[in-house]
């Protein structure tokens, strides 16, 4: 079966190169305390102001309305999408699962407008045109496409999902059964794949970068705590 | 060398966002540093043959040490949340002046030769090979970034641009490509001990001197002690303090807040410079040498508490790295901080704004003023860059707004903030920071301040504010230069210490000691 070789190396990828890149940041030091002001004095008030950026992209909402507005819909949008996506994975569907089924449909679409709103602004706002790269539109029109794909298996051409549920079900216990045939969840599954390969090497490293942006995650306490990253504490001894 | 002509910007109601105009700033380019001085800091002075390979390594190295450089070149997605949020490109709408393209000058760099997107496809990912056309777009344009940080409030992820400037600079110093202002002044804080290169005499000759002048101006002989032993406050105030108008006013501000509280304070010959063109070169070493002289001045004085001087980046070396950098602070626990700690006085912030320590006199009574001295004055307050976005005062986030304001409002009856997106963590840079306070980079400047100068000309006209008051030298210098290119009288600009100056009671105060 090609489609479960390509979803073994996907996966291997996406895992492997996640946790290399989760790792090589947390072992490069932050050797001064960068935080953008005003900020937390405490641990837990970091912790409040990452999930504010996390969850409601606060400093994007001070920056751009239409950027955040499309940004927040894709984001929201993709996250619905991906929780419903669960029913696909776990032998039994739990009550919450079943529950959120429905809005987990719909926010295809608002993952949709918003990915459709971010592309636009790439053609149409000249300062956002100038420092978009290939890639840049690229990704959306993957994102696009696996949101379209996705929709039309839902909406239009219902896939046999039941055997797309033994098909990954056989996948996790290394028990190989058939894909649905059908092209478009074919088409799905082959750009979602594809997606999981480039994440790790790609701009997409945003997820995983900003619970590590020294500007957001340290507290503003230089005063009371001496903070001395590994290296520029041998300096202190040559003293 | 003649600076190059060019028009100064229309001052327009509000700040727009202008159209692109590529290639606008491209020929600005501050003097390269001569062989001397690059000498002195253990830099090359010139390209040499293996220049990529130099330029390469130190990228590698950067990458390994800061945490920051490594996150912000990967985690972009290009929004474009960041691109009208720079005062450099709403004065010149060059769009490498776009916090974005600016640091995607060095990200084209970083996949290329650092990332597997950009070994593999190159052109996809807008991965670029290091040229020497690429390295004068660096030292063209991160030589146009004053290191502000406005982007970084902007930024979903909290990208900061300065990281990235200052590792562009790092780099170009290896290669041989320095700046001379910056640099120049880097050897003259290390050699003599100051940014102005003035020597102790002359330096004393100066202090004795104002000492006559306030002693005339007000009866009342304050004086500006230097190299006390025992003193209490160490201040460490920017050089400008010593020699530049309207610095000056604030410096006898200073002088008047301390002979007012009864307090026994001493300047440093060897420690007299607040500030440290460390931060804008990048290199961790060098600001931490520049700054070890404070430390070295703290020790050998046997002073108590230390305060700092009207000056925004030395108050951002001072409140978030100098306890980093030399021990000067609380928490430490091994043998370098404890010395230096044990010494100090635990009732204060160590180290303390001298915002924060007259508010506090002014709150307990322990200094008198009369605000009505300054009845002539409608006042508003440029919040320079550093002290709002890289560092705080009090105990509460956000003090670096309140107290100057406080303390302003103490000692003035009129005043009048500028608009909202132009103050507080949204302020424009003056236009003159990091390392660019220098006439080789005017047009920048000019350009650079049209935002602030936008907001300032809001407030002139609707509340008729004649006084802008701000706490950095830096900005001092640079608006007095460049307001009157826009139409404004030099004056116009001064220090809150040079307010305070004005309203405070001398002799009541000395009464109540």
């Amino acid at each position: 079966m090609i489609f479960a070789g390509v979803f073994y190396i996907a996966t291997l990828l996406l895992v492997a190169g996640l946790v290399y890149k989760i790792f090589d940041y947390s072992r490069t030091p932050a050797p001064l305390k960068i935080p953008t002001t005003p900020a937390p004095t405490t641990q837990s008030g970091v912790v409040y102001r990452m999930a504010k950026e996390v969850v409601l992209f606060e400093s994007l909402f001070k920056s751009n309305k239409w950027i955040w507005v499309f940004g927040w819909l894709f984001h929201f949008g993709l996250f619905l999408v991906l929780v419903r996506h669960l029913r696909y994975f776990l032998p039994t569907i739990p009550e919450w699962l079943v529950f959120i089924q429905p809005f987990g449909m719909y926010a295809s679409f608002m993952m949709v407008v918003g990915l459709a709103g971010l592309l636009a602004r790439r053609f149409l706002v000249d300062r956002v045109r100038y420092i978009s790269t290939p890639s840049d539109y690229l990704m959306l029109v993957l994102l696009l496409g696996i949101g379209l794909t996705g929709m039309m298996t839902t909406f239009v051409v219902h896939t046999d999902i039941v055997a797309l549920k033994e098909f990954f079900m056989g996948l996790m216990y290394f028990d190989v059964q058939p894909v649905p045939t059908d092209p478009i969840i074919l088409t799905h599954l082959a750009l979602v794949a594809l997606l999981m390969v480039i994440f790790p090497i790609s701009k997409l490293l945003h997820a995983p970068g900003v619970f590590f942006s020294p500007t957001r995650n340290q507290a503003d306490n230089p005063r009371e705590h001496r903070h001395v990253a590994a290296w520029a504490a041998r300096l202190d001894q040559n003293n | 060398m003649a600076a190059a002509e060019f028009d100064i910007p229309e001052v327009k109601d509000t700040i727009e966002i202008p159209k692109l105009r590529e290639g606008a700033m491209a020929h600005a380019k501050s003097f390269i540093a001569p062989k001397p001085v690059q000498d002195f800091m253990g830099y090359p002075h010139e390209l040499g043959e293996d220049w990529k390979e130099r330029a390469l390594d130190k990228m590698g190295d950067l990458l390994g040490k800061y945490r920051s450089l490594k996150v912000f070149l990967d985690a972009c997605v290009h929004c474009g949340a960041c691109t009208d949020k720079c005062h450099y490109y709403l004065g010149t709408s060059d769009p490498k002046n776009m916090p974005v393209a600016r640091q995607d000058l060095m990200r084209q760099v970083y996949r290329r030769y650092f990332t597997t997107a950009g070994k593999l496809f190159p052109k996809l990912v807008g991965a670029k090979e290091l040229s020497k056309e690429v390295l004068d777009d660096w030292y063209s344009y991160y030589h146009q970034c004053s290191e502000c940080r406005r982007c970084s409030v902007f930024c979903p992820y909290g990208i900061d641009t300065a990281e990235i400037t200052m590792a562009g600079r790092e780099i170009l110093n290896h290669v041989g490509m320095g700046q001379k202002y910056s640099n120049e002044i880097l050897g003259k804080v290390q050699k003599i001990g100051n940014n102005l290169g003035l020597p102790g005499p002359a330096l004393e000759d100066t202090l004795l001197g104002l000492e006559e002048d306030i002693e005339a101006d007000t009866g009342v002989p304050v004086k500006l002690p230097m190299d006390v032993k025992g003193a209490e406050v160490l201040l460490v105030t920017p050089s400008a303090d010593f020699f530049s108008e309207p610095h000056v006013e604030s410096l006898i501000g200073y002088a008047k807040v301390f002979h007012a509280a009864g307090i026994n304070w001493t300047l440093s010959s060897h420690a007299s410079e607040a500030g440290n063109f460390g931060l804008f070169n990048g290199n961790y070493e060098t600001m931490r040498k520049v700054a070890m002289r404070i430390r070295d001045a703290a020790l050998e004085l046997g002073v108590k508490r230390i305060v700092v001087g009207e000056c925004g980046h030395a108050w951002r070396v001072a409140y978030s790295f100098w306890n980093t950098l030399t021990g000067i602070g609380y928490g430490g626990n091994d043998p370098f901080s404890i010395e230096l700690q044990k010494q100090l006085d635990h009732n204060y912030p160590q180290p303390q704004h001298i915002c924060e320590l007259t508010n506090d006199l002014i709150k307990a009574g322990k200094i008198q003023v009369d605000p009505s001295k300054n009845d002539d004055l409608v006042v508003t307050y440029h919040d320079s860059c550093n002290v709002a976005r890289a560092s705080r005062m009090g105990d509460m986030p956000g003090g670096q707004f309140i107290i100057p304001r406080e303390l302003i409002k103490s000692v003035v009856n009129n005043f009048h903030n500028m608009a909202d997106d132009t103050i507080y963590e949204s302020t424009f840079c003056c236009g003159g920071g990091g390392g660019l306070l220098t006439d080789d980079l005017m047009e920048v400047r000019v350009k650079g301040a049209l935002p602030r100068v936008t907001a300032l000309n809001a407030v002139v006209q609707e509340h008729q504010v004649n006084f802008m008051a701000t706490i950095c030298a830096i900005c001092k210098a640079q608006f007095t230069k460049v307001l009157p290119k826009y139409g404004f009288d030099m004056s116009m600009v001064g220090g809150v210490h040079q307010l305070v100056s004005k309203a405070i009671k001398l002799e009541v105060a000395e009464q109540a000691d």
